[in-house]
């Protein structure tokens, strides 16, 4: 099992090369000039020039990129242009908030959605299951960032029981972590409630009932875990959707996370610091699904790594 | 010869066995109740995109510094905005720019990525390594992601939002087109096709694209309410629609400061994105259910 | 012979949003203590359908039962709430099927899977479950069975898997086994171990088994008594030896003549022509009639019963009802309806 798992973080090299060549020509295809940005409208051209040659922006591409990917090894992302803080200091002040928000999110999402897709496949085509169902495709179709606003009207104008931005307490985690959820939850309840339906037509569904096992240990004890499989792949496709919608969801919340620091940095032109933000969402993405593909191999026998 | 004779009948018995079947797809959609309303209101939906600028109640774009903020009534049943402008009436008008954008970038998406798929899938080899390398790296970003790197070079702007969108479909219809051709490409009759001499080009499209043209329409309708999120998201964010246009997302982006005082500027464009969003989702599902039964529940 | 399981006139069928398709139309019969009895019959007779009816596993199907008695120990199962029903499941009547395969769950190990209806039936603790399912699955014949209880099915042979199936069926001491087809799915030297397996079981345990399948080899192998299924009804039944020897129903007759024989030479092998009628659209009379070699005017026309004669064989036939022998034929194809 370590062995495969090596092996496998071996074959994401040449694609983590890749991406981040990608992000850095990105990044490089940018109108605007980040030297003259820099140095501020009242710079001379030979300041500007000086800055360029400083920061080795006069350089080829791909020289540029060289001295970039060795700067990545030895832990240096490079200097914000706004504030001139490291680009590690600022994810170190963010990437926590973010990444607290994203497991709260996808975890209530979880538990929701399983338990919600288990219902409405038991109770297939009986109320459960359309409530399920309208949860389901509701939750997929509504636009987190609306969510999070109508739920700030709700619950923090009109109520005051939860802030409508801000961390200090765990309270400002509640209304983003629901807002980022509600997709994944829907995802999540709709796959569970397919996979779970098929897994009892299968064959060793009508065995385990010849055993006279109960309902409950079927569906818990021999249904859900087959199913868990494909929910499982779901859940790790949809952590894209949840980086993605973290941006959204921050911004609207005032959330002192990556995803708006994202965005504040491109409404700047912050180069290096959308440049980093951008490898390290491509990474977050590549690692989540590594793990699930491990995951999955725990959960189906047929995998068996050596 | 006998060959020729083969190909030919064979042709011709598939393109009879989907007509026979367009009347039994059709009744078992109509039996898809939700789906089947769903479908008014995407018409509707249609209906206003068309008619839109004919049928507002105000004119969207006049400013009534006398009824600024106003809530909902029977008068201005969305209410007003800052400006006093009627918010019913620039919902009707922004929903083309809203549903244009989502229906653009995913055909644009879906076209681009078929092309890729087919090639990829018909001719393999280096060509179909190259091609699913290159879905493989885009796949390595987050869709959003994605998107908003693509807007930030490209600059904000309603159009830079169809290309960004378009550019993060693009490998998935791509992967899709490629196992359906893959799969088109095993069946005996193209082998046979080939063995009389047909130009290729001819062969990708005469036989194997019109083969998938079903799973693509599935895969679009279920990908444009994504994209119309996408978008408004992107409008939200400040990088997609100016902020003074009537597109929903900037609608919203534009009141985010009157929450708590005109909560409805908020409510009604999330709205009418959510249900539009809904909807199509809904249709996709029947029409999925009917015309690619075999992903069915 | 007391009547350990007597089937009456059960009635089961298939309903879908807009019509209903009646599988097993009327039958009855009953299994004495301590005997192997066959039902035989072509795919689509109902056979399988009246062994689930039996153990009311249509869940999860579109199946009903719609009316008759399954008397186990003169109860009526039917009547039964599902509680109750789940009590004597794998405990006192147990079943095996088709695909060991697909059968088995394929993310759960062996043991856990033997070990959840001992624990469940007999209420022994985890441990002492452990142990009798290792000793069950040594006594079904499984090498190794202790590291066995460790792994996946898929890990397993085909045989093996139904090997497993057995042990877990039997795991509770049954009195009445269901074997569905239990060899189908496998390979001819398997398939006698297993049947071989199956009457030891009988042999030790006098275990009564009913045993569903489309193979007169197995039949003849194995069962003291024959049941013939033809579409949703018993068409005969009698003593395996006798129905061989002398089948009384042209169906029965035909199934015999299509067995291949050993150290026969045969030209080409016998197969009774035309279709099973569709259960949605079954012809009036006979069932048969339309395949039928015997076929007679009254055949068409109403549907023989199913009498018993004074040498105890049963068989649902004209020829034997008296009045019609010797009939005068009719044209097969045109009396088919479609």
């Amino acid at each position: 099992m370590g062995r495969y798992i090596i092996k496998r973080i071996i074959g994401l090299i040449p694609l983590l090369l890749a991406v981040s060549f990608l992000i850095f020509i990105f990044i490089h295809l940018i109108p605007g000039d980040p030297a003259r940005l820099m140095a501020g409208k009242d710079a001379t051209n030979d300041e500007v020039e000086a800055l360029r040659t400083y920061l080795g922006l006069d350089k080829p591409i791909l020289e540029q990129y060289f001295i970039y990917m060795k700067e990545l090894f030895q832990g240096d992302l490079g200097h914000s242009l706004r504030s001139n803080a490291p680009v590690t200091q600022l994810f170190g002040e963010r990437f926590l908030p973010s990444l607290q928000l994203s497991i709260l999110s996808i975890g209530w999402a979880m538990l929701i959605g399983i338990l919600l897709g288990v219902i409405s496949a038991v109770f297939r085509g009986r109320w459960p299951d359309y409530f399920g169902t309208i949860t389901a495709i509701s939750g997929i179709s509504v636009p987190n960032f609306w969510l999070g606003l109508v739920m700030i009207q709700l619950f923090a104008v009109q109520f005051n029981i939860f802030p409508a931005g801000g961390i200090e307490t765990w309270k400002g985690y509640v209304l983003p972590s629901f807002a980022l959820g509600a997709g994944i939850m829907a995802m999540i309840t709709r796959f569970t409630r397919s996979s779970l339906v098929q897994t009892l037509q299968e064959d060793f569904i009508r065995t385990a009932r010849s055993r006279g096992l109960g309902e409950r240990a079927i569906i818990f004890g021999h249904a859900l875990k087959k199913s868990m499989i494909t929910v499982l792949t779901i859940a790790g496709l949809q952590f894209g959707f949840l980086l993605g919608g973290s941006i959204v969801v921050e911004t609207v919340f005032s959330f002192p996370g990556m995803g708006r620091l994202l965005i504040d940095s491109i409404q700047f032109r912050d180069y290096p610091v959308v440049q980093s933000l951008l490898l390290i969402f491509s990474l977050e993405f590549i690692l989540v699904n590594l793990i699930v593909d491990i995951l999955y191999g725990f959960f189906n026998p047929k995998i068996r790594y050596n | 010869m006998s060959e020729t004779q083969i190909t030919t009948d064979q042709t011709q018995f598939v393109e009879t066995k989907q007509d026979s079947n367009f009347k039994r797809l059709l009744r078992s959609f109509k039996k898809n109740k939700l789906a089947l309303y769903s479908l008014y209101v995407i018409i509707l939906l249609l209906l206003i995109v068309i008619f839109g600028p004919w049928i507002t109640p105000y004119d969207p774009q006049e400013a009534n510094y006398d009824s600024i903020l106003e809530a909902p009534s029977w008068q201005h049943l969305a209410g007003t905005d800052e400006f006093g402008k009627d918010v019913l009436s620039r919902l009707i008008v922004g929903a083309r720019l809203s549903l244009g954008v989502g229906v653009s970038a995913v055909l644009l998406g879906a076209v681009a990525g078929t092309i890729l798929g087919l090639i990829s899938g018909f001719f393999g080899k280096w060509v179909d390594r190259v091609i699913m390398r290159i879905c493989d790296i885009l796949f390595a970003f987050p869709d959003l992601v994605l998107a908003i790197a693509m807007v930030a070079i490209l600059g904000p702007g309603m159009k830079n939002v169809i290309i960004a969108i378009a550019f993060f479909s693009t490998p998935s219809f791509a992967r899709i087109v490629r196992g359906e051709t893959l799969e088109i490409k095993e069946r005996l009759f193209i082998e046979a096709e080939r063995s009389i001499g047909a130009k290729k080009s001819r062969i990708i499209l005469r036989h194997v694209f019109p083969q998938t043209i079903s799973t693509i329409i599935v895969y679009i309708t279920m990908n444009i309410g994504g994209a119309i999120i996408s978008a408004a998201s992107l409008s939200f964010l400040g990088l997609g629609a100016s902020p003074s246009s009537p597109e929903w997302g900037a609608m919203l982006s534009a009141s985010r400061d009157y929450i708590g005082h005109a909560f409805h500027l908020i409510f009604f464009p999330g709205l009418a994105v959510f249900i539009t969003v809904l909807v199509l989702n809904l249709f996709g599902d029947g029409l999925r259910d009917v015309l690619d039964p075999k992903t069915r529940d | 012979m007391t009547g350990l399981l007597e089937v009456n006139n059960l009635k089961t069928a298939f309903i879908s949003d807009d019509k209903t398709t009646q599988v097993v139309r009327g039958v009855s019969f009953a299994v004495n203590k301590g005997e192997i009895v066959g039902i035989v019959g072509e795919s689509g007779c109902g056979k399988s359908v009246t062994s689930l009816s039996i153990m009311r596993l249509l869940k999860g199907t579109s199946g009903t039962i719609q009316d008759g008695e399954v008397r186990f120990h003169d109860q009526n199962l039917l009547d039964l709430s599902e509680q109750k029903m789940r009590k004597i499941r794998g405990n006192s009547m147990s079943m095996i099927f088709q695909d060991p395969m697909t059968s088995l769950n394929p993310v759960l190990k062996i043991g856990r899977q033997l070990m959840q209806g001992i624990m469940l039936h007999l209420k022994y603790p985890k441990e002492k479950a452990r142990k009798y399912a290792v000793s069950m699955l040594e006594s079904v014949g499984i090498p190794r069975a202790e590291s066995i209880m460790n792994e996946y099915p898929h890990q397993l042979s085909g045989g093996m898997n139904q090997r497993v199936m057995i042990a877990m069926a039997m795991s509770c001491n049954p009195e009445l086994l269901i074997a569905d087809e239990p060899t189908t799915a496998l390979d001819v030297t398997i398939q006698a171990q297993i049947l071989e397996l199956m009457k030891e079981l009988r042999e030790k345990q006098n275990t009564t088994i009913l045993m569903i399948t489309h193979d007169l080899g197995v039949v003849s192998e194995v069962c003291d008594r024959v049941i013939v299924m033809y579409a949703g009804r018993v068409v005969e039944e009698g003593k395996t030896a006798e129905v061989f020897e002398n089948p009384k129903h042209p169906y029965t007759e035909g199934l015999i003549k299509s067995m291949p024989k050993i150290g026969q030479k045969q030209s080409r092998l016998y197969a009774i022509p035309g279709q099973v009628p569709d259960p949605a659209n079954m012809p009036k009379g006979c069932k048969f009639a339309a395949r039928c070699p015997h076929v007679m005017d009254i055949c068409t026309e109403k549907e023989p019963d199913l009498i018993k004669d004074e040498e105890g064989r049963k068989h649902r036939c004209w020829l034997y009802q008296g009045e019609y022998e010797g009939g005068e034929k009719v044209d097969v194809k045109s009396s088919t309806g479609n």
